[in-house]
């Protein structure tokens, strides 16, 4: 999966967890998901879980501790998919 | 050495904001505790004059007590650990069936959805005493340490 490919089925899966859908088409790799899109920390949480079950991966605590913007989060995706 | 009664006193409410009264069940899938609405509960005066009935936010805040926290408390070990943790309330989805009046005794059941990254998530029903569901959902949760599971 290319790295574009990534980004866009993430962005699918962030999108139920962000009530403001203008923020949602400004999103970028450096947007924060806490910050930028409103999102807490419980429904990050929930976000992870469902990036396991869409990739197929499990996300140890360490790397979701890192996952805090879109880059970070495609980059566990990658490392985790590679 | 009592392991519920431990988890009780790890509870960081006290009256007039306890709502537990005994766990009596807990596992590494659960936990299941009681209270009794006393008479004279504060929020009687006002919910509603003349007509108590104990209001819906306090009976998400008594399966929260029971089926998320002391669970949360037992599933991190907190009985083991003397740092303190702390709690917080992230979501609740949940459906009232049933009134609850001043005395009547109710039955918390908690049943583990997930506990992952900090996040405790629960599915949660309250009986009464006639074992009718008085109000059942999910709630959820999130313990503000880095505790490894």
């Amino acid at each position: 999966m290319t790295q574009e490919q990534i980004t866009e089925k993430l962005q699918t899966i962030i999108a139920p967890y962000v009530e403001d859908k203008s923020a949602l088409e400004g999103i970028n790799g450096e947007t924060n998901l806490l910050n930028d899109l409103d999102i807490n920390s419980a429904n990050l949480v929930d976000i992870i879980i469902d990036v396991e079950d869409a990739f197929d991966i499990e996300i140890d605590d360490d790397s979701a501790e890192k996952m805090l913007t879109v880059k970070d989060a495609v980059e566990v995706v990658m490392a985790k998919t590679a | 050495m009592n392991l519920l009664q431990d988890i009780k006193n790890l509870l960081p409410y006290k009256p007039p904001f306890l709502f537990v009264d005994e766990l009596l069940e807990i596992s590494q899938n659960g936990a299941k505790g009681t209270y009794t609405f006393r008479k004279d509960e504060y929020f009687y005066q006002g919910h509603l004059p003349n007509n108590p009935i104990t209001p819906g936010v306090i009976l998400i805040e008594t399966m929260a007590q029971i089926g998320l926290v002391s669970f949360g408390m037992f599933l991190i070990k907190a009985h083991e650990n003397p740092e303190p943790v702390n709690f917080v309330f992230s979501s609740s989805e949940v459906e009232f069936l049933k009134m609850v009046r001043p005395e009547e005794k109710v039955w918390v059941q908690s049943e583990k959805v997930y506990f992952r990254f900090g996040k405790l998530k629960c599915k949660v029903i309250m009986t009464n005493s006639k074992g009718e569901k008085v109000c059942k959902g999910h709630l959820s949760g999130m313990i503000l340490k880095h505790y490894k599971v």
